[in-house]
């Protein structure tokens, strides 16, 4: 299983100038995007969407074709929204990366196990439902050769990262917040992406 | 025989979006906007985006905005109700100027309404504060511009109830 800070950090690191949106563990403050970003104003959290930050995605992608979008999803999160995958590979965005960081439980709320955990193929269903392209990595060796066959590939891409679980206990009041919240995101992105 | 006067045609509706440079439509159908779709993926200026559940045409048109876009959303009532919580989170708190045309599905000027789907939405769009207009007739489409232009002004979600269903 690959470590969820040291995923984070192979994908920032292999970006370009791409959006990154991220939700769950994927943008956790203490080992997710924001503590290994090296373009925060092109950084996107998108929490407490239930399961919709491929949405997002879909739609950042249709509307800046000519810049690649990096969806961080989680599992327990794309569960929630499965329609999502055949919505997003029915449009068929060739700039579209969605990574599924799949560390079999809900981790922000207690390391329950998600439905299908070790059962459900991931890679699979992206196939299934239409996604350009397909990977699967369950080792940080492999990811970080990988990666670039990866971002060469023409979207829409799916990636399936096999984590380790970061499972969260602090009662949620007490947990440190990220600075970049998805509403500062959304007031900012407009203005870098037209500038850049 | 029963006949139905026809009294909102889909050209109408489609004839707004063009004036207000919309550029995509994240729809998924139903009865009420079932002639609409021919017409929508005919247009050249407007990209129609499909979607599998309604709760991801708010996400979706979110992301469209973000990157500059002008997107609507087309669905039923009963598809409001499964979103509540995107309308939430990626409408209302986001606020995202969002026009959704929604399907009035059980709607009747006439008699007592059965259907709950039309019973409960506008008591549903009251609990979130979100402002809606009614459409039955041509004559009534230019509402779709009043809406657009209030959710571009107040930067807040606006509904625009489709009572009838559209004629061929």
């Amino acid at each position: 299983m690959i470590d969820n800070q040291e995923a984070v950090k192979v994908i920032d690191a292999n970006r370009d100038d791409g959006v990154i949106i991220a939700t769950m563990n994927a943008n956790n403050v203490r080992f997710g995007l924001p503590t290994v970003t090296t373009q925060e104003r092109l950084d996107m959290p998108v929490s407490g969407a239930m399961g919709k930050a491929s949405n997002v995605g879909l739609g950042l992608a249709l509307a800046q074709p000519d810049r690649k979008v990096i969806v961080l999803d989680g599992d327990g999160s794309l569960l929630m929204n499965l329609g999502a995958m055949v919505t997003m590979a029915n449009k068929t965005p060739k700039n579209m990366y969605h990574m599924v960081f799949d560390n079999g439980v809900y981790a922000v709320t207690g390391g329950q196990p998600v439905p299908g955990s070790g059962k459900a193929d991931w890679e699979a269903m992206a196939k299934a439902a239409g996604y350009a392209a397909t990977f699967s990595f369950d080792n940080l060796e492999d990811l970080t050769t990988g990666i670039a066959d990866v971002m060469a590939a023409e979207g829409p891409v799916f990636v399936h990262l096999r984590v380790k679980p970061e499972i969260e206990n602090t009662p949620v009041q007490f947990r440190q917040r990220a600075n970049r919240t998805m509403n500062v995101a959304i007031k900012e992105m407009p203005g870098v992406l037209i500038s850049d | 025989m029963t006949t139905h006067e026809v009294v909102l045609h889909p050209a109408s509706v489609v004839e707004e979006l063009k004036k207000n440079n919309i550029s995509h439509v994240v729809w998924l159908p139903d009865s009420e906007t079932n002639f609409m779709y021919q017409l929508l993926t005919n247009e050249p200026t407007l990209d129609l985006v499909p979607v599998c559940r309604e709760g991801e045409t708010m996400a979706i048109a979110a992301g469209l905005w973000v990157g500059g876009k002008r997107p609507i959303v087309l669905i039923q009532n009963t598809g409001i109700f499964e979103s509540g919580d995107s309308i939430r989170g990626l409408g209302l708190d986001v606020n995202q100027p969002l026009v959704m045309l929604v399907g009035y599905r059980g709607w009747s000027r006439h008699g007592i309404t059965t259907d709950s789907a039309a019973r409960y939405i506008e008591h549903i769009l009251h609990a979130w504060g979100i402002n809606y207009y009614l459409i039955e007739t041509d004559e009534d489409a230019d509402r779709i511009s009043v809406a657009i232009a209030e959710a571009d002004r107040t930067q807040r979600p606006v509904a625009v109830l489709v009572g009838t269903e559209f004629g061929a």
